[in-house]
């Protein structure tokens, strides 16, 4: 089943909800695709869809994964291809159903059929830790757990990996899944008056090697609201550089990390002080 | 118990020892769930999900007074795994009867009865009575082992639990719960590296994070039972 040019499966995964996973799906996907790599991001969040929405595909949407699982439309039906990066495509969930339409044979099935036909598969998974998130972590070689600097999301992360290290087909075959960290809704400044956690307390609490820190950023929010990932729509924007360096090191390319600091001088001169 | 085994085509039967809570209850039955409550209102969720075994032998119930009483304590979270101390009781819907229970009150815990059918299954005395878990427990993991002392040497974290019928150690930072010594074992110790604990349990004395002094937070303890109390104090 697995040939030589098999895809890896990333799954972007928090437990809670909010943080920011498909933002990030959608950025690392357009990343990837930019720097060259034949990528297709799927939507697990079967009834309650948002990466059409934020890709910008939702006026394009005629089949989705329940309807390749359910054998109903064939997969090269259902992919949407990205109108700005043509090796750039989207599987979306189903709107009308719930997760209960999600099969764990169904979904192996169509991630196979992928693997061969690209180099990264990214499944934006639900929150939560139902069917819908153990559903969409099952085939992944490596996790992306996306948190944000606070105590309820950071443990939340915490359960997850613990799933990612026991439900998954990697961890019953007794290997690892390959994970990394993405801390995102960054505020430099709050950091820097000890508001919010400090990014070496969320690495001691959840030991996992880090992939990115993205800053809260107003341009995150006005690209999801024009339907364009952040990495498209301002890739020189704070966040978007984020995100591209993470896609860099996910290709596995060693690039120093650098935590974000609020450079613009009010605050520094305000406070007197930098983010750790 | 050795000839509990029963084979019937295929299908084998084995029997085998377990460890769980039990209950005393003891006349008025009123008064003894109003005390379980106070128990309860320091730790809502201490005995939800752990085996709670009801010993009858020292009250006398009917059979609906049975039925009320395992509603009662269902209404809290706890479910009742089996009865002990009654007569065979025909109500439908009551727990099974429990025969053959033994107290572990010495640290050595009751053997499981070996099970003759399984092959090649280590025996339990063979065995170092010690767990060693070289990863992180994370939030929502429940790692227990009443055989013996449990070592983990990274951090459990906030959510998760340990139970151990013998002493924890753990050389990472204790966010979660730690109950150490659950078989009845006094001698049975907590140690961490650094303590953030949610709760500390030894035998079946415990402290919620809310009762335990804040000067010992952050650093190396120990914990252990003086007497009837838990006692908490820096490593340093």
């Amino acid at each position: 089943m697995k040939d030589k040019k098999s895809a890896r499966v990333v799954v972007v995964t928090s437990g809670k909800g909010g943080v920011g996973k498909t933002t990030s799906t959608a950025a690392l996907g357009a990343a990837l695709a930019h720097l060259g790599e034949k990528v297709v991001v799927i939507d697990f969040d079967v009834g309650l869809r948002n990466l059409d929405l934020v890709m910008g595909a939702e006026r394009r949407v005629v089949f989705d994964l329940i309807n390749v699982i359910h054998g109903v439309a064939k997969l090269p039906q259902a992919l949407i291809r990205d109108k700005r990066l043509e090796n750039l495509h989207l599987l979306p969930a189903s709107q009308t159903r719930d997760k209960d339409a999600l099969s764990e044979e169904g979904v192996a099935k169509v991630i196979a059929e992928l693997r061969s036909k690209f180099d990264w598969i990214i499944c934006d998974s639900p929150a939560g830790i139902e069917r819908g998130a153990t559903l969409a972590m099952r085939y992944a070689d490596t996790a992306i757990i996306v948190t944000n600097p606070e105590v309820s999301s950071v443990r939340d992360s915490d359960r997850i990996i613990g799933l990612l290290d026991s439900k998954t087909e990697k961890a019953e075959r007794g290997e690892y899944v390959d994970k990394h960290l993405l801390v995102t809704r960054y505020h430099p400044w709050r950091a820097a008056r000890g508001e919010m956690l400090a990014i070496d307390d969320v690495l001691e609490i959840l030991s996992v090697p880090l992939l990115g820190i993205i800053p809260e950023s107003e341009e995150v929010l006005r690209a999801s609201n024009v339907g364009s990932p952040v990495t498209l729509n301002s890739p020189v924007s704070p966040p978007a550089r984020a995100y591209f360096e993470a896609a860099r090191r996910l290709k596995g390319e060693t690039i120093p990390m650098h935590v974000p600091s609020e450079s613009r001088g009010i605050f520094n001169k305000l406070f007197g002080r930098k983010a750790a | 118990m050795s000839d509990l085994i029963i084979q019937r085509q295929s299908l084998k039967f084995r029997a085998r020892t377990y460890t769980a809570f039990v209950f005393t209850p003891r006349a008025p039955i009123a008064d003894w769930l109003m005390d379980l409550d106070a128990t309860l209102e320091r730790s809502k969720s201490f005995f939800t999900g752990h085996a709670v075994a009801l010993d009858l032998s020292a009250v006398r119930l009917s059979p609906n007074g049975i039925a009320h009483l395992v509603a009662s304590l269902e209404e809290r979270n706890i479910r009742v795994l089996g009865i002990e101390g009654v007569e065979p009781i025909e109500a439908a819907g009551l727990p099974p009867i429990l025969r053959g229970g033994r107290g572990t009150q010495d640290p050595d815990l009751p053997e499981p009865e070996p099970a003759p059918a399984t092959e090649g299954a280590p025996r339990g005395r063979e065995q170092p009575a010690s767990l060693l878990i070289e990863e992180p427990v994370r939030s929502g993991q429940s790692v227990a082992f009443v055989e013996g002392d449990v070592t983990v040497l990274g951090s459990v974290g906030s959510g998760a639990e340990i139970i151990a019928g013998g002493s924890i150690h753990i050389y990472g930072t204790l966010r979660g719960q730690a109950m150490a010594g659950v078989t009845g074992n006094r001698r049975a110790r907590i140690f961490c590296h650094r303590f953030e604990a949610e709760l500390l349990a030894i035998g079946s004395y415990y402290k919620t994070a809310d009762e335990i002094d804040d000067s010992v937070r952050s650093g190396p303890i120990q914990a252990w039972l003086d007497g009837n109390t838990l006692k908490i104090s820096a490593m340093n």
